[in-house]
């Protein structure tokens, strides 16, 4: 790694890899990098996981992710297991279970069809009719007619996981910079020459982790991805007694719920708004409606308060499936963003695959799916709606 | 700070019926509007004014003393409004969406919406707390709160008491608390004497006052009430209660049995209305906090909304009546409506001449600095998340963290019930001190809603799960 000085101008510096972005994703692919030797610099324009990847629900789950997302999120499932030894900490990371459940016939039909499919990627997930699972969750009301449970799913706490990642990545040599945005990107037939305000940095190879603004980084290089951004609701209670001891979520998309050791639950659900290009609010209807179904659904809540909300700007894609792997356009550019409301659990094993992409020239682990140069191909009806139902 | 006057057919709304929101109210009903009066408690009044519950009988001079005859205005005004405001009492405002205030009726716990074109945010203040050993054994309460207590319920918060921290509260309190027959069995001052007086040439200004805090502390001293300077506080001592309060002065410890503790160090703005709102936020020297701007009439950064009161800096309860009435003709300005500008004028500079005694009090209750460096590893900060002092230097050091938001997502600092309404500043003042910043750039935290912890209750009960309820959601983001 080189630093160059010169003097009235602003700090230059020169290394192997420069990765935009420090959120779980981009900080794993630092470290995994610094583990194969690499030298990086990780430029991120706000704090490391500071963004979604630090406000999210913190459900690290299988169940329930598209086919194409399987292998890689089973190959992070083996990271999640070596997390302190990772990170330097447990990251409140438990494998409580994630219970899936449906309300009608056609949902159980759904969790029937996909345990199948599942069962074909080792991803085992036992069908609870109506009466086992009262029997094994009885703190859930009768409103749910069965579910599908996934026993080593689970969830931690965003806050301390994503940036312990960074930490972690900065331990072992990666040089982090917070609070350096990135302007602008120039190529000069052999490295790239990334402008901050405060800094100047060259090397030969790129990652793009800026998440829900990773198409913008996209778009510098004429590649175009349809990604919207989308502003999921989060709510906290007061602590309460322990009730829930599994991860919740729901057939077709509704609120999910866990709750934390010290007794707080946190429950997801509907959409906010954004404030800003960076900044969302959680929306009133969505939180009252939020409320309304969570004290159908688990009883236990009728006398809870909730103290805190908030939202977070994540980025989806049509086909819900990410962007991950070179650019088409430039070689030595690899992007890894627009994980759709799913990217912390396998954000780590993307950091894994991006390493081994930059340094083995592949990886072991299907991605074709994320190739950047799907939305060329595709059809101009999936590039219209960006908002699909949640049937898996 | 331009506020458009087209458009504008909703009556204005006000959040707080403490002294600012009723002198408000009053100039828009006077001008022949009919405004929204919103207030989580029972009756108008506010802090200072709080007047006593229902078949409580105690005379104006035993609960108001000095203010009686402001107290009683306030409340004849307050009574005056009933039937020409839309009067909210027990109506909490917790969260803005839009032009629209998520309220919350706190008796039946329902949900109301109230939609707004010009706002008036009166929403006072709370003790500003610095934790020491033991703050959270019952028995120990905010001089506010020990204050409260007498005023509404006419109970004392033990039998023998002690009073510490620092602010014009203080004395008042300990005061109040004689009167009533309680044993106090001292005064802390956090402030050295010679505050007092190297701060009194300058109070001079406003005779009233300065007469009225001397004559506190006389009363006290006659009444051979200990009272100390320069008084530390370091651990509320006790096993299941309060049983003893622990002190140091000029290096010696000192330790008094007392079976109640009232503290605070003068007072903070309630501001996370404002800050939902969106309104800017400046750092504000005096209050050593973030506060939101208001022009010399009360406009904030945000068009339609008004700031009167303690809510936007401490500046005592007379100025907040007249903050509140300049807020309420800024309101009739910009609807277009023609205003009394003499009387304006006599306001502003009756704020302004406040504003320079208000700097003296801070010379005479000096905020007590050495707090962050001298507090001990031990101590509990964040009582909702039992985060102690430690554990918070730790990681600031740890993870050179700079910024108050990050401090809270690694430390669970102002995470709980008061989402650092109580424990933010004091977490602020160790931040400055880990980080080598300044208070005013380790940051505030940004205000979430709800403004106070919301009840599921607020929704109505579902029977029977359909479908049909389910939040569209387009993918499920656990
Ligand atoms: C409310 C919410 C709940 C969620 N719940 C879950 C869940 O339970 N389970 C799950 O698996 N996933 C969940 N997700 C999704 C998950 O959080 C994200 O998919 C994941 O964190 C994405 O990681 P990232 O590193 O790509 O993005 P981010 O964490 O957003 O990181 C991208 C970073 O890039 C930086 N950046 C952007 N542009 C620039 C630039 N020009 N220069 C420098 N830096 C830049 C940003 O500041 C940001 O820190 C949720 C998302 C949200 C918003
Ligand atoms: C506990 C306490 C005791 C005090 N005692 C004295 C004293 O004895 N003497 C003295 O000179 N000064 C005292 N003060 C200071 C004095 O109260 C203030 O200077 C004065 O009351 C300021 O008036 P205000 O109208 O700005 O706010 P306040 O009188 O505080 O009134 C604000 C009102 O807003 C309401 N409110 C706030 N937020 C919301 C919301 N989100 N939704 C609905 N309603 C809301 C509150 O219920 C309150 O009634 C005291 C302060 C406190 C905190």
């Amino acid at each position: 790694m080189t630093d160059i000085h010169t003097p009235g101008s602003k700090r230059t510096l020169g290394t192997d890899v420069i990765i935009i972005g420090g959120g779980i994703v981009g900080a794993s692919a630092a470290l995994a990098l610094r583990q194969k030797g690499v030298a990086v610099v990780l430029l991120e324009r706000d704090f490391c996981g500071s963004r979604s990847s630090g406000i999210n629900y913190g459900g690290v789950r299988r169940q329930g992710r598209l086919e194409a997302q399987l292998p890689l999120s089973q190959r992070a499932h083996h990271i999640w297991a070596r997390l302190p030894e990772l990170i330097g900490i447990d990251g409140e990371y438990v494998r409580s279970g994630h219970l899936k459940l449906g309300v009608n016939e056609r949902d159980m039909a759904s969790l029937e069809n996909y345990a199948q499919m599942a069962a074909r990627y080792e991803l085992p997930l036992e069908i609870l009719d109506q009466q086992s699972l009262r029997r094994r969750f009885p703190w859930i009301s009768p409103t749910a007619l069965g579910g599908s449970y996934c026993a080593e799913d689970g969830h931690a706490n965003p806050r301390l996981v994503s940036p312990a990642f960074a930490h972690a990545a900065r331990r072992r040599g990666a040089q982090i910079f917070d609070q350096t945005p990135v302007s602008s990107i120039e190529h000069d037939g052999q490295r790239f020459i990334v402008e901050c305000p405060q800094l100047q940095v060259r090397a030969p190879l790129l990652i793009n982790c800026a998440g829900a603004w990773g198409h913008r980084i996209a778009e510098w290089f004429d590649e175009q991805v349809p990604l919207q951004v989308s502003c999921p609701n989060m709510t906290v209670t007061e602590p309460l007694p322990l009730f829930m001891d599994a991860s919740i979520g729901i057939e077709g998309g509704s609120i999910y719920a866990r709750q934390v050791s010290r007794g707080n639950c946190v429950i997801g659900g509907g959409q906010g708004y954004t404030t800003s290009d960076t900044t969302a609010r959680p929306g009133r209807e969505a939180i009252l409606e939020l409320m309304k179904i969570a004290s159908a659904l688990f009883p236990a809540l009728a006398n809870a308060h909730l103290i805190r909300f908030w939202s977070g700007i994540e980025g989806n894609i049509p086909d819900r499936n990410p962007v991950v792997g070179p650019s088409h356009t430039t070689p030595g550019l690899f992007h890894g963003f627009g994980f759709c409301g799913a990217g912390f659990q396998i954000g780590p094993a993307v950091g894994e695959v991006l390493a081994e992409l930059i340094d083995d020239g592949h990886t072991p682990t299907p991605i074709d799916a994320f190739a950047i140069n799907r939305f060329s191909t595709a059809s101009s009806t999936l590039m219209s709606t960006c908002i699909v139902s949640g049937d898996e | 700070m331009s506020h458009a006057a087209s458009l504008t057919t909703l009556p204005p709304v006000i959040v707080g019926a403490g002294p600012a929101g009723i002198r408000a109210a009053e100039t828009l009903v006077r001008a022949g509007l009919r405004p929204v009066l919103i207030d989580e408690a029972a009756k108008g009044g506010g802090q200072i004014y709080r007047q006593q519950p229902d078949g409580f009988q105690r005379p104006a001079k035993a609960l108001y003393g000095f203010e009686a005859s402001r107290a009683e205005a306030i409340h004849a005004s307050w009574r005056a409004l009933l039937d020409q405001v839309d009067y909210r009492p027990h109506t909490l405002v917790w969260n803005s969406e839009g032009d629209e205030l998520d309220l919350l009726q706190v008796r039946d716990q329902h949900y109301d919406g109230q939609p707004w074109q010009q706002l008036i945010l009166a929403t006072g203040a709370t003790d500003r707390i610095l934790p020491f050993s033991g703050w959270t054994l019952p028995g120990v309460y905010t001089l506010g709160a020990a204050q409260i207590a007498l005023k509404y319920q006419a109970t004392a918060i033990g039998s023998r008491v002690v009073f510490a921290g620092t602010g014009p509260l203080l004395y008042l309190i300990a005061y109040q608390y004689a009167k009533a027959g309680v044993e106090v069995a001292a005064v802390l001052d956090s402030a050295p004497f010679s505050a007092k007086w190297q701060a009194s040439a300058s109070m001079l200004r406003n005779p009233p006052v300065f007469a009225k805090g001397l004559w506190y502390l006389g009363w006290l001293k006659a009444r051979g009430i200990r009272i100390e300077y320069d008084a530390h506080l370091l651990a509320a001592s006790g096993e299941q209660r309060l049983d003893g309060v622990r002190w140091r002065q000029q290096g010696q410890e000192h330790q008094l049995d007392c079976e109640g503790l009232g503290f605070g160090y003068a007072l903070r703005s309630e501001t996370q209305l404002a800050d939902i709102l969106d309104c800017r936020f400046a750092f504000d020297e005096l209050n050593r906090a973030w506060l939101p701007v208001r022009d010399a009439m009360g406009r904030s950064s945000r068009d339609g909304v008004y700031l009167a009161g303690d809510g936007a800096g401490i500046m005592g309860a007379d100025a907040a009546e007249w903050a509140g009435e300049l807020a309420a003709l800024a309101v009739l300005q910009d609807r277009g409506m023609s205003v009394d500008r003499a009387r304006i004028h006599q306001l502003q500079q009756q704020l302004q001449r406040t504003r320079q005694f208000r700097e003296a009090l801070e010379g005479a209750f000096p905020f007590p600095e050495q707090w962050a460096h001298e507090v001990a590893d031990d101590v509990v900060l964040c009582r909702c998340e039992n985060v102690t002092v430690g554990e918070v230097r730790a990681l600031i050091g740890e993870l050179s963290l700079q910024d108050m938001n990050r401090l809270k997502a690694h430390s669970r600092v102002g995470m709980g019930r008061c989402q650092g309404r109580m424990c933010g500043l004091a977490a602020t003042e160790l931040l400055a001190i880990g980080s080598g910043q300044s208070v005013a750039d380790a940051g505030r935290l940004r205000a979430q809603a709800p403004v106070k912890p919301l009840p599921y209750a607020i929704t109505p009960t579902v029977q029977q799960w359909s479908p049909s309820l389910s939040v569209a959601e387009e993918a499920e983001h656990d």
